[in-house]
């Protein structure tokens, strides 16, 4: 898995790594564990740009399809095309900020420029990286310190330190007040106008409305719905959609 | 024995030259054979905690069997090896502080390993998938466990030092427990012990378990403020 991460392909062989990723494709998708059937036959395309939010009940495979995208779990059957590239070879080229941030037992700076050394980027935009999530004057602060708010930020951050070209998101806002959702959108909406491709997984509707350009409804490790998040939120063309949408309890 | 003790105090008070040759170079064997114990360990420990290889669960086995290795066993057998027909004859270390150190480290390097194994997987559990998303490679995720347990590792440290210099089995075989040039803390007890000079024994004894709750209160101390950072 790591071994192919193409930060450490050595520098001939990392032309091919510069081929696009984008559009995604994925082909028939299924992962079963211990006999159980978790996702099963999805297929969709992702388009080169745009903001995808991942929606659906627990339970769905939402956080099991990001880590299949992302290289971290092998796939039982079907493709999923990055694209020409296999998804455990371009992981290096992703980013994955998880709903419970993992932060080093280190100041707040230190784990920015432990992923900088890390993958060879440069030391110097450390500064920039924790000014650009309103972190710049945390920076000697232990990380594990921050606020739940504060170190969501400070994983975003990381994360884009890498200079990702598709940045996951896992449910990233999901026990933060109102204030700390706004700051992490906007930090996420503004990569994506950089041109960072975003797969946000959320279970918060306002957030999906607001950031949505197309919308994949995941019901049972199934695609129930993909479509432009225009169509979606006034006319869902699911069932399960609709009920979620409406607030009825979708198993 | 209250004699005994009042002489034990005299003598620390006084800061008797061989009492102090003694406690130096205790101190010095134990500390030489802990860091020295610390750098076999604390990586085999963490390549163990980390990697995935057929043969684990036996090593993991064999790493916890050698922490309750003997200290007489271990001195016989340094002793073979360094004695004047055996294979390491020839470098001519035996009954020197040298000797000491090999046997202390051989006694504490699995306790480092076995421990600092433990404390690195648990904290690998919480990490592993972060780091697998970052695409670190397995050097770099060794560096950056070792460095993040920095404060877990200081406690294994800390008691593979209390097993060395509370030891004498195995120094006692290999040092001889010459004065002046092999004798610690721990085998000069033994000796004044049996001579009947419980003076000399009680002074190093204290002496002993000072040293012990200096090391463990500065350590807890360290701990302390790195709990308050959340870097535990």
């Amino acid at each position: 898995m790591s071994d192919v991460c193409a930060s450490h392909v050595p520098a001939a062989a990392r032309t091919a790594q510069a081929a696009p990723i984008l559009p995604l494709s994925v082909r028939d998708l299924a992962l079963r564990f211990d006999g159980a059937t978790v996702l099963d036959g999805l297929s969709f395309d992702l388009s080169a740009t745009g903001c995808t939010m991942v929606m659906g009940p627990n339970g769905a495979g939402k956080s099991l399809l990001l880590k299949l995208l992302h290289g971290l779990i092998r796939p039982t059957a079907g493709t999923i095309a990055w694209g020409s590239h296999d998804p455990s070879a371009v992981t290096a080229r992703h980013a994955l900020v998880f709903q419970k941030p993992v932060l080093l037992r280190r100041s707040v700076a230190a784990n920015i420029d432990f992923v900088l050394k890390a993958r060879g980027k440069d030391a110097r935009r450390r500064d920039r990286l924790l000014d650009h999530v309103g972190l710049g004057h945390k920076a000697r602060q232990p990380a594990r310190l921050l606020s739940g708010g504060e170190a969501q930020r400070l994983a975003l951050a990381r994360a884009l330190a890498t200079d990702p070209e598709v940045l996951f998101l896992d449910e990233p806002t999901a026990s933060l007040d109102p204030a700390s959702v706004l700051a992490i959108e906007a930090i996420v909406a503004e990569a994506r106008n950089r041109g960072v491709r975003i797969v946000f997984v959320t279970h918060d509707t306002g957030q999906a409305r607001r950031m949505a350009d197309d919308v994949l409804f995941l019901q049972g490790g199934r695609v129930a719905e993909h479509s432009r998040a225009a169509d979606f939120f006034p006319a869902p063309r699911s069932q399960a959609a609709r009920d979620y949408l409406d607030g009825r309890i979708v198993v | 024995m209250m004699d005994a003790l009042g002489l034990a105090v005299q003598l620390v008070l006084s800061g008797d030259p061989d009492l102090l040759e003694i406690v130096l170079l205790s101190l010095r064997v134990s500390l030489t054979a802990t860091v020295v114990a610390c750098l076999i360990g604390l990586p085999l420990g963490a390549l163990v905690a980390v990697g995935r290889f057929t043969g684990r669960n036996a090593v993991l086995i064999v790493m916890n069997a050698l922490m309750g290795l003997p200290p007489v066993v271990v001195g016989l057998l340094v002793y073979l090896h360094l004695s004047r027909s055996g294979p390491l004859g020839f470098l001519g270390l035996l009954y020197t502080p040298t000797a000491m150190i090999i046997a202390q480290t051989i006694l504490i390097a699995p306790i480092v390993a076995a421990l600092s194994r433990q404390v690195i997987e648990d904290l690998h559990a919480e990490y592993a998938e972060q780091f697998r998303s970052l695409c670190l490679t397995k050097l770099q995720t060794v560096q950056a466990l070792l460095w993040d347990a920095r404060y877990s590792l200081l406690t294994v440290g800390l008691a593979g030092f209390g097993r060395a210099v509370a030891e004498v089995g195995a120094v006692i075989i290999v040092g001889g427990n010459i004065d002046h040039l092999t004798r610690v803390m721990t085998t000069a007890i033994a000796l004044e012990t049996s001579k009947g000079d419980l003076g000399l024994a009680l002074a190093l004894g204290i002496i002993l378990l000072v040293i012990a709750l200096g090391v463990n209160a500065a350590v807890q101390s360290v701990r302390m403020t790195a709990v308050r950072q959340a870097y535990v």
